[in-house]
């Protein structure tokens, strides 16, 4: 393993991170607090209370989520997108290191950033609403699987990626609606039925029903479903990323 | 000397079915300076992206160093610094986080006082702080080689590094690659100015279509490649010419208005004195003399058809 090289990826990406310090960390926190305002105080007032828990508390897990999952795919898809862009990615491709080594030195980089806006966010909460973690080790366990599923994702992406128009194709077009409609802002128990079927074959739901009960206890889902669905996901896009590195696929010609 | 890159029977074709490369073999000896010229699209890029491990190969195999290129990649690649064609670089980097990334990357452990010296050797350190954007387009190139050399590899690949370079800074990088050949470094170089070949390489070697047409001794294929041309303008046309001149074998262009004179720059003697005086004496005038090297373009041409007669 070339550690070595794998360090100075991360180390790379991570400057990006802190030179882009205002459009990386600062713009979610606010449009997360733009959400507490709009759904937590000015909506969240004439809602009552889900499953027992105040409105503004219980879109907290659905607020970090929704944040993590579009970040980290941002993150990661544009972290290796940019060097194919730029045409820096020969350097990459030329050095003595592995296709896991580049791997795991872009999606960790990624998963590290959105693991951070998340616990920014989830800080940033609890100036708006009283914050409760039933179970902190389950919260914490989800989030970096989470971040890292979905980096890898964002990394499978910005392979594919041939413009920049591809590259916020799936984002906006997929990820986004599932995202928004996974029950980040509601439980699905509060759909009509038929809605509450549907809602189901969204792989989101899972996610966010498994992160909201290492808060409260309670989800949409059981828990160690949410697990399975965690897991799946990361192992299938560990699956396309070795198929990726086995066939050289959008890298070497 | 030993051969420290070995190509063995490479092709490619790429996936539309284009042939870049077919049946190249060639062996580039450890501390020399080989020079691959060849026209656009003659597959030189290719070549190099094999060996480098960018381009995977159809057919064939590539050691560097004893190490083969595709199954034991890593060994092989830690040997090479890539300077590409084209000047990619993150354009919000700064100069010093660039090479040091490079150095990284190749699993190198960081050398603050490595990194000094390649900036420095490269006219880099005072900009070391700069982002790459703000950099001229002969220092960008700069940052590109220091970004290669920054593992001290012990070969390092020249893709057309004075493309687009002004005299004085391809002078410059003349040097820098003597310094490094005189340090043990080896060095693949193409491009297609003549002139560049002429002035650093040991061998050259010739590639056109995706074949290596030939790999010769700098001075051997000089003296064969190195024909110039001096066209005479004369005042009048001349209609026949006098008989004084026909050892020259001029050539009449323009209706006589321009005598072409073919020389050998290498020859001990061009003939071009004797020409003139003869010239002189014949009492036709001159308006203008023009002197012209044989472009490399027409020297293939005439490679190929000896290539097609053989």
């Amino acid at each position: 393993m070339n550690w070595l090289a794998i360090l100075a990826i991360y180390r790379f990406e991570m400057a990006r991170t802190k030179r882009t310090i205002a459009q990386s960390v600062i713009s979610p926190v606010i449009s997360t607090s733009l959400y507490f305002v709009v759904f937590g105080a000015a909506i969240g007032s004439r809602i009552d209370e889900v499953e027992g828990i105040g409105y503004g508390s219980f879109i907290v897990p659905g607020l970090i989520m929704l944040t993590v999952m579009t970040q980290s795919i941002a993150n990661a898809s544009f972290g290796i997108y940019f060097p194919k862009f730029l045409g820096t990615i020969y350097e990459l491709l030329s050095a003595p290191v592995s296709f896991l080594e580049i791997v795991i030195g872009y999606v960790g980089a990624a998963a590290t950033k959105s693991l951070m806006i998340g616990l920014i966010i989830l800080a940033t909460a609890g100036f708006f609403v009283p914050l409760q973690i039933a179970h902190p080790v389950a919260m914490l366990a989800f989030l970096v699987l989470t971040c890292v599923s979905f980096s890898l994702f964002g990394f499978i992406l910005g392979i594919w990626a041939g413009n920049f128009e591809q590259l916020q194709l799936v984002p906006l077009l997929v990820v986004t609606p599932l995202v928004f409609l996974g029950g980040s802002f509601y439980s699905i128990s509060m759909l009509p039925p038929v809605w509450q079927t549907i809602t189901l074959f969204n792989p989101v739901v899972y996610l966010i029903s498994g992160f909201r009960w290492s808060f409260f206890g309670i989800g949409d889902v059981g828990v160690a479903v949410s697990l399975g669905a965690i897991l799946a996901f990361l192992t299938l896009c560990m699956g396309v990323v070795w198929w990726i590195f086995r066939t050289g696929w959008r890298l070497r010609s | 000397m030993a051969a420290i890159i070995s190509v063995e029977g490479l092709g490619k074709r790429y996936a539309g079915g284009v042939s870049a490369l077919e049946d190249v073999c060639l062996e580039i000896e450890k501390g020399e300076i080989l020079a691959l010229l060849g026209p656009n699209g003659a597959g030189k890029t290719t070549l190099i992206s094999i060996i480098c491990g960018l381009v995977t190969p159809s057919a064939g195999r590539v050691t560097v160093g004893g190490h083969d290129v595709v199954t034991d990649y890593r060994e092989a690649r830690r040997l090479i610094g890539l300077v590409p064609q084209e000047v990619a670089l993150e354009p919000f980097e700064k100069v010093i986080n660039s090479v040091r990334f490079s150095r990284g990357v190749f699993g190198r452990p960081g050398d603050p006082a490595r990194i000094e010296a390649v900036l420095r050797q490269l006219s880099l350190w005072d900009k070391r702080d700069a982002q790459i954007m703000t950099l001229s387009g002969g220092m960008k190139r700069r940052v590109l080689i220091a970004k290669a050399l920054a593992h001290d590899p012990d070969i390092l690949f020249l893709d057309e590094p004075t493309a687009g370079v002004d005299v004085e800074l391809r002078r410059e990088m003349w040097q820098m690659v003597r310094e490094l050949k005189a340090a043990g470094v080896t060095i693949l170089l193409t491009t297609h100015y003549i002139e560049e070949a002429e002035a650093m390489a040991d061998r050259v070697g010739v590639i056109t279509g995706g074949r290596v047409l030939l790999v010769e001794e700098k001075n051997a294929l000089m003296r064969r490649m190195g024909k110039r041309e001096m066209r005479l303008e004369l005042q009048e046309p001349v209609g026949e010419l006098p008989a004084a001149l026909a050892p020259y074998g001029l050539e009449c262009e323009e209706d006589g208005q321009v005598l072409v004179y073919s020389y050998d720059t290498a020859a001990a003697r061009t003939g071009i004195t004797r020409l003139l005086t003869d010239l002189a004496d014949t009492g036709l005038v001159l308006n203008d003399v023009q002197t012209r090297q044989s472009s490399l373009e027409e020297i293939f041409v005439d490679l190929l058809r000896e290539n097609a007669e053989a």
